[in-house]
């Protein structure tokens, strides 16, 4: 039988309302007990003292590139990267070759992770077949091969009607539908975020209404529809308004930050430097304002990273040329505390929730406390080691990060899935 | 380190006035029957356009030659990119090369910025995409220069396609570091209303008679077809609105004069009494772009 106790650490599982010292005792890949004082004996002992212990995290947006971009990321690395930086499950976005539209390509995926994952990896299915924004993809026989949600995430559906209709068959299968919100003709063509940067560099725009325009739609879809709907890396100040507005009408409406869109604004982007092109894109000071407002104001649910990795090949363009997108696994963790932690924004256990809580609750998943009896995925952390990201030593098999070379104060120490230690700090 | 010329916002007063004032130094040597000179002899640069040029890229070609470097021109219609060969290769294999500059144009902003991340070899911008066309400014600086003495306090009225122009961006960074006053005029979907964020001493209009009142420069660009993704402006009153004819040139100074980087469109941003009047100084842009290619390439060369 096998069990560990994790001694002395701060405990902080917001779905009990615990942050204390505590000892864990994990058995048989289950949580058995949080208390103070267990006692070790015959069990593996994990000291903890001066750290702090969390459900495990969940990063509800990650881009694993397989099957069909292998030569960018892989399950296994992708996943690796995941325990890297504190996560213990990681929902892949169906844009892979092919598109994750049918029972078949869910099922490769669940059972390559099976195989070679270190963390729990809980796909997501596309919205519509080939993700072409037309034809419904094979929504039901995807959840029961374990999809947790769809989208057409980075093809939104822009057809809304059948945007309506998705909403309505999904909420059958008590699956979210999550929006990647992006009115493809105001954007087409954009490279940065429409505003001050893009007129000085001469890049086209992307303006933030393009954003707007379809959370406004898909609001209004949802409460037609009564679906569970999700913004998706929420990034302008006018779509966090709407979300909040959303919720204070009681539509099942939630939304995701990711820490590029909290930490950086366009005017952080060396020029021309694609490490920081994404979409949706890094946007002014107002907009990251306010996504640190929804985050301490309860307006956003999750933090998830958007992991995307590329290979550097396909970075190494003319900026117009290169993809959208960066890796960001290893450095949410440590960005959260940054941003949002340290500068006393919010409290630490309002940011574990963000981490592993509020994805669980979109996502229906059956994790992200630590709850006797649940799932013994545990991410142990540290709020002051000072550390350096240096990208090329990441377990991602790309190296697409703006934040390499960057000082942390504080990082993950240790990660554990279904009872086991998966990765833990050098 | 790349030590190039890759735009006109990074550089300061004095770096700018320094090669505008060896511009003038040039000029007087086009006046002479022997215009060759031999300080950069045994330099060789490469002329590599991506995008079509005549004017910019023989202007840098003769101004090399001038002062006796060597100068290779290569267009991108036949070149290794046609065959699929990435930017930072074909820059490598040339840079492999030795040259001592590379000149180069590109159809996307900030391609040389982004190149010269990797090589060691200084690039010299001849204009990247809709950011900057620094020798432009340049030229044109000494134009205004050649006329009226000073930059200072002049109102420079910029008309046409703002948002996609490199010449109005490179014009703007150095008109205003010099204390002039921009007047920036174009349908207003051409003209981004954060333009007047970027750099001090910039104001937006859309009634090219606003702009033009009391100008003491007028400088007209180009409707760029090939950047127009989609229709911005109904194409048929372009002229009507925007178009800059005789009848405006009353409302500006008496001793205004009329610029365009070229090449001109008659009758479609320019009427042929203004391009052909005496107040348009058109070509004297152009003598003076050798100029002032000339005292860049002896800045960037002349100092290795």
């Amino acid at each position: 039988m096998a069990r560990i106790v994790i001694k002395n650490g701060r405990v902080v599982d917001p779905a009990n309302n615990i942050d204390g010292i505590r000892d864990v005792a994990l058995e048989d890949g289950v949580i058995a007990e949080v208390a103070p004082d267990i006692d070790a004996t015959g069990a593996e002992e994990f000291d903890a003292s001066g750290l702090v212990v969390a459900p495990g995290f969940i990063d509800m947006h990650v881009h694993l590139r397989e099957p069909g971009f292998e030569y960018a990321e892989t399950i296994e690395s992708g996943s690796r990267a995941a325990a890297a930086g504190g996560f213990t499950s990681v929902c892949p976005m169906p844009n892979t070759s092919p598109v994750n539209d049918n029972a078949t390509v869910t099922r490769y995926i669940v059972e390559t992770a099976w195989r070679v994952a270190p963390v729990n990896v809980f796909p997501i299915g596309a919205i519509t077949m080939n993700s072409a924004g037309e034809q419904l993809s094979a929504i039901g026989s995807m959840k029961q091969a374990g999809i947790v949600a769809i989208s057409d995430d980075g093809r939104p559906v822009m057809n809304a009607r059948v945007m309506r209709r998705a909403m309505e068959f999904a909420k059958a299968f008590n699956l979210p539908v999550i929006d990647h919100c992006e009115d493809l003709n105001l954007s087409a063509g954009g490279d940065m975020h429409e505003g001050r940067e893009s007129v000085r560099l001469g890049l086209r725009g992307i303006p933030a209404a393009s954003e707007d325009v379809m959370v406004a739609r898909d609001i209004l879809l949802a409460e037609v529809t009564g679906a569970r709907y999700h913004v998706a890396h929420i990034s302008s100040h006018h779509a966090v308004e709407m979300v909040a507005f959303a919720k204070a009408r009681g539509l099942a409406v939630t939304c995701e930050a990711t820490p590029h869109h909290f930490a950086l604004t366009d005017a952080d982007m060396p020029p021309f430097d694609s490490n920081y092109k994404m979409k949706p894109p890094l946007r002014a000071c107002c907009d990251v304002d306010a996504v640190v407002g929804g985050i301490v104001s309860g307006a956003v649910d999750a933090i998830a990273t958007d992991h995307a990795p590329h290979a550097g090949s396909d970075k190494m363009q003319e900026f117009e040329k290169c993809p959208f997108g960066i890796i960001g696994l290893e450095t949410a963790l440590a960005l959260a505390l940054e941003k949002l932690v340290h500068t006393d924004r919010i409290p630490l256990a309002r940011m574990v929730e963000l981490f592993t809580w509020g994805p669980a609750r979109i996502l229906k998943l059956d994790r992200g406390t630590l709850s006797p009896g649940s799932t013994a995925d545990v991410t142990i952390f540290d709020l002051d080691r000072l550390w350096t990201y240096d990208v090329n030593r990441s377990c991602s098999k790309s190296r697409n990060s703006p934040f390499h070379g960057h000082s942390f104060r504080g990082g993950p120490v240790a990660t554990i899935v279904n009872g086991a230690v998966v990765w833990s700090v050098q | 380190m790349n030590t190039g010329l890759l735009g006109i916002e990074p550089l300061d007063r004095a770096e700018i006035q320094a090669i505008l004032d060896r511009a003038k130094d040039f000029q007087a040597v086009q006046n002479q029957p022997v215009q060759k000179r031999d300080a950069l002899r045994g330099r060789t640069v490469v002329n590599l356009f991506f995008e079509a040029s005549t004017r910019t890229r023989t202007s840098f070609e003769i101004a090399a030659k001038r002062l006796g470097a060597d100068a290779v021109s290569i267009t991108a219609s036949g070149s290794s990119v046609s065959k699929g060969e990435s930017l930072v290769d074909t820059l490598n294999t040339l840079a492999a090369m030795r040259p001592d500059a590379i000149i180069m144009r590109h159809a996307a902003s900030g391609a040389p910025h982004f190149l010269a991340r990797y090589l060691p070899t200084p690039i010299i911008n001849a204009g990247d995409g809709t950011h900057e066309h620094p020798t432009q400014a340049l030229l044109d600086a000494r134009t205004i220069l050649d006329r009226r003495g000073t930059l200072e306090g002049l109102r420079v009225a910029i008309i046409g396609d703002i948002a996609h122009s490199r010449v109005a961006r490179s014009n703007i960074y150095l008109l205003s570091k010099f204390g002039a006053h921009i007047v920036l005029c174009g349908p207003a979907s051409l003209l981004p209303v954060e333009l007047a964020q970027i750099t001090p001493g910039v104001e937006l209009t859309w009634d090219i008679r606003d702009a033009i009142k009391d100008a003491d420069v007028i400088m007209m660009l180009r409707v760029q077809l090939e950047r127009q993704h989609e229709a911005a402006y109904p194409a048929s009153e372009y002229f009507q609105f925007y178009g800059l004819r005789l009848e405006h040139l009353a409302l500006a100074r008496p001793n205004a004069i009329v610029m365009h980087p070229g090449p001109i469109n008659r009758g479609r941003e320019i009427s042929s009494e203004v391009a052909d009047s005496q107040k348009s100084v058109i070509l004297n842009q152009v003598e003076n772009g050798v100029a002032v290619r000339m005292a860049v390439l002896e800045r960037i060369l002349g100092a290795n």
